[in-house]
């Protein structure tokens, strides 16, 4: 195979007039000969660049060695020795601002594709059935995990492999945090990766119990106390969606991206065979420019409406993944940049959405983010007509574990205060982790500190049982 | 999986189900919900705790048929199981953070309508166990409709009212509360309304007028029920409210009742609709004589 050494092996993907109606995953993979061929890229640089960008510093240059060489099962030990979620990450990572922001190939030309050689690989590991190895024995002790998300699950995995007994605590019917319920199916698989990771976790001896909401169903401190949890990881991430408080935001068809997007990834409601209902709206509109915001767009998008993304700041500022933003564009999405809604329109009789007031905006001096701040353009106020809004504004921690459980200190934001290094939180026992202590974040992120909590853990249970 | 221990009907269409579900019965106070879900393909379905037996762990609940997941529901009997029952959701009833003095004091009547009378019980019988006795009026369309009637007797002063007088007194449970202000010399403080939206709109109306603080519990469009989604947003004084978290028990006084009637609106189905408006219509026969119909 040519390979044009400033360029990525091109990945194949679904033809955007296919995929814009159905929710098969847009982007299909490399293959072996890609794989193999894109890996000669690598420079197997001395002092990789690409790993400092790594959230979780895999050894990027010695996987993609094994790919090179066609030591696929190599490459995917090296993965596993800093990653649990190869298959999630390599899809969901934001590589453009991480590993393959730093790549020396990005320099002249692009950057070697990181993420989709780590796809592959973690992908090839699952169709040849490989599997994490279960502790030979259990040590005994008991920790609860909070969550089954990519923190949580990942936290859970490395205590099991350690031979702790863990019980993950799931408010949902189903594992798998925001990838279950919020990211749809179209960039991340459920049965063909979700589930998978989690019966790989299931399979190291964790149990998951789902329906239960700790601080409703039972406390953290219950969990320290009658229920013999010796130590308690909170993992309960950033679910609260945040709405505008603009006028007429309570009309029917006014939606939190939430609501649309676990209608549809968690409930399935794009399919035939689920009782879920869903609005499939005419002309929708989505107020926001991130991943949930793209995510929500290209959902409403398949299920037959025509979407308008209204984002305040530029094209430059969307903080979405920027292969999101171009696979949105591509399926025909239409961005109105520099706009900001001011009051949603409901028709008096029936109370659903009819239009919704924008503002144009302009950038003005750089904020506290560095960002440049939109100001509003006195007088530019127009009307767009829709039938739809979803609301994606971002979301912050859910207070019913901090407000439930005594001596569990949150900051300003409502966001646990734990510990970078190993989670440890202002409570004895309790540690956390993810987005519920960093708020909105990514899944490498959480999934690292699932890792780092999941050593802290040890390293408590351990010092208390040495006393 | 959650066990039905037991499945009956306490009307022609309305089913009483006592579930295995020891950490919910562990856990619930009157006022709370649970989220119920028959299997993979099934809606999650938020009905009130309508009873709870800590011992055995079961919660009983009680709900009517209106759409394609309810009446999913209604096929499950003895034996069977629901794949998810989660709970206890939402706040728990005023009453119960209440300190017991206070709540002596107080003149509470309790207005049930229709298959809203179920999750009143609970709240009803807890007060009695605490040494507290209130006021019940049911209001029902017919002599049929009247559910748990037993029940009420022994643990409060009950008033029954029919649409068509077919059984006790004949009127709308607004009609019952005036006679019993006005003719029968009641007293109270404290109303708690449970029952079809457009009742506890009436019943709010008219408890305004008299000054007595009214307590409903809403129930809106939800999905986790966990505060994640936003789809129970209530209106509450000018202030959008999560009832899954913040209620679902508010300040009657201060609920836009027609925007969350509107809302509830959203999904239902053409036959869901039917029967709601049957329901509707029947409160409004009985609930309030002053709205001129359900628009
Ligand atoms: C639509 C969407 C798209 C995204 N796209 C990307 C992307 O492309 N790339 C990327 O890196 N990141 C993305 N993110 C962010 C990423 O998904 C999160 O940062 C990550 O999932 C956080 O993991 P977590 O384990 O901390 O929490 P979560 O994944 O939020 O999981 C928390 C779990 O805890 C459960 N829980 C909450 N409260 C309780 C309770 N009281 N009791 C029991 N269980 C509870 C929840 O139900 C949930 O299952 C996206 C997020 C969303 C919403
Ligand atoms: C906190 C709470 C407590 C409740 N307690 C009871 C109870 O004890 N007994 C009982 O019979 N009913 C109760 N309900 C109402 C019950 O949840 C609805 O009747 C049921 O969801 C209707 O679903 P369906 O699919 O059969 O009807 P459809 O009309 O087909 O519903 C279509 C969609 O609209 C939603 N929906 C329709 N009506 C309602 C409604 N009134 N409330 C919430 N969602 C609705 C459904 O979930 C579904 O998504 C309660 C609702 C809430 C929120
Ligand atoms: S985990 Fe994410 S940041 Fe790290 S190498 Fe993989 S894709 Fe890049
Ligand atoms: S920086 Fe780029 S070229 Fe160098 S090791 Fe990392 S991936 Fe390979
Ligand atoms: S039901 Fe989702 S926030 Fe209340």
């Amino acid at each position: 195979m040519e390979v044009d050494m400033l360029k990525k092996v091109p990945v194949r993907e679904q033809d955007p007039k296919v995929r814009a109606t159905n929710f098969d995953e847009v982007c299909l993979g490399y293959n072996q000969e890609e794989a193999m061929a894109e890996a000669t890229r690598c420079l197997n640089c001395k002092k990789p660049k690409c790993v400092e960008g790594c959230p979780v510093h895999i050894n990027i240059p010695a996987f993609i060695s094994g790919v090179k060489d066609g030591d696929f099962r190599h490459a995917y030990d090296v993965i596993s020795e800093s990653s649990s979620l190869p298959a999630v990450c390599g899809r969901v990572c934001p590589q453009e601002t991480q590993c393959e922001e730093r790549c020396i190939r990005g320099i002249k030309g692009e950057a070697v594709s990181i993420g989709k050689l780590e796809r592959f690989t973690a992908d090839w590991a699952k169709e040849n059935g490989i599997r994490p190895t279960p502790a030979k024995e259990k040590n005994g002790h008991k920790v609860a995990i909070i969550g089954a998300g990519p923190s949580g699950l990942t936290c859970a995995g490395d205590l099991a492999k350690l031979g702790y007994d863990v019980t993950i605590f799931e408010a949902l019917h189903k594992a798998g945090g925001v990838l279950a319920y919020g990211i749809p199916e179209f960039r991340l698989p459920k049965d063909k990766v979700v589930e998978k990771e989690v019966e790989n976790v299931k399979s190291l001896g964790v149990k998951i119990d789902t329906d239960v909401v700790i601080g409703k169903s039972v406390t953290v401190d219950e969990l320290l106390g009658d229920e013999g949890f010796e130590a308690v990881f909170i993992g309960s991430g950033a679910g609260l969606p945040r709405f505008m408080n603009i006028p007429g935001e309570t009309a029917l068809g006014v939606f939190s991206a939430n609501e649309y997007l676990t209608r549809n990834n968690l409930m399935k409601a794009y399919r035939d065979d689920y009782y879920t209902p869903i609005h499939r709206g005419k002309k929708v509109v989505v107020v926001g420019g991130g991943n949930v915001a793209m995510d929500a767009a290209r959902t409403a998008l398949r299920l037959g409406a025509e979407v308008h993304i209204v984002y305040r700041r530029s094209e430059e500022e969307l903080p979405a993944r920027r292969e999101e933003v171009h696979h949105a564009k591509e399926e025909g999405i239409i961005f109105d940049l520099l706009t900001n809604p001011v009051e949603i329109i409901a028709d008096e009789k029936t109370g659903w959405v009819k239009s919704i007031r924008c503002i144009r905006m302009e950038l003005g001096e750089p904020d506290a983010s560095g960002r440049r701040r939109p100001v509003e353009i006195p007088g530019s106020e127009f009307n767009m007509d829709c039938d739809t809004v979803i609301m994606s504004l971002g979301t912050s921690p859910n207070p019913l574990i901090s407000s439930t459980t005594v001596g569990l200190d949150v900051n300003k934001r409502k966001c646990i205060i734990a510990s970078e290094e190993n989670g440890q939180t202002t409570k004895a026992g309790v540690f956390a982790g993810g987005d519920a202590v960093t708020g909105a974040a990514t899944v490498i992120l959480a999934m690292g500190a699932g890792k780092a909590a999941a050593k802290g853990i040890d390293e408590f249970i351990k010092s208390k049982s040495a006393k | 999986m959650y066990k039905i221990l037991s499945a009956d009907n306490l009307a022609a269409n309305i089913y009483r189900m006592v579930v295995e579900a020891p950490m919910v019965a562990k856990h619930c106070q009157p006022g709370q919900f649970i989220i119920a879900k028959v299997d993979e393909v099934g809606e999650r379905i938020p009905l009130t705790i309508c009873d709870y037996d800590r011992e055995n762990g079961t919660i009983t609940i009680v709900f009517q048929p209106i759409g394609n997941s309810t009446r999913r529901m209604a096929e499950l009997t003895t034996g069977d199981s629901f794949e998810d029952f989660v709970g206890p959701l939402g706040r728990p009833s005023d009453l119960i953070d209440t300190p017991i003095d206070e709540l002596k004091k107080r003149h509470i009547v309790f207005i049930a309508g229709g298959v809203g009378t179920a999750p009143v019980y609970p709240q009803v019988k807890w007060l009695h166990e605490h040494g507290v006795t209130a006021d019940v009026i049911i209001g029902a369309k017919n002599k049929d409709l009247v559910i748990l009637e037993d029940e009420f007797k022994s643990v409060c002063n009950l008033y029954i009212t029919t649409d068509d007088g077919s059984y006790q007194r004949k009127g709308m449970v607004t009609v019952c509360l005036q006679d019993l202000i006005e003719k029968e010399g009641k007293h109270y403080d404290w109303c708690v309304a449970i029952g079809p939206m457009i009742m506890m709109k009436f019943v709010c109306k008219l408890t305004k007028e008299y000054g007595i603080h009214t307590v409903v519990s809403m129930n809106p469009i939800m999905v986790d029920g966990t505060g994640m989604c936003g789809a129970c947003r209530v209106m509450v004084g000018g202030e959008v409210k999560f009832a899954c978290v913040d209620g679902p028990e508010f300040d009657g006084h201060l609920i836009d009742f027609d925007q969350a009637m509107q809302r509830n609106r959203m999904y239902q189905t053409e036959e869901g609709r039917a029967i709601l408006k049957a329901q509707e219509g029947d409160t409004h026969h009985g609930g309030c004589g002053m709205c001129g119909g359900d628009k």
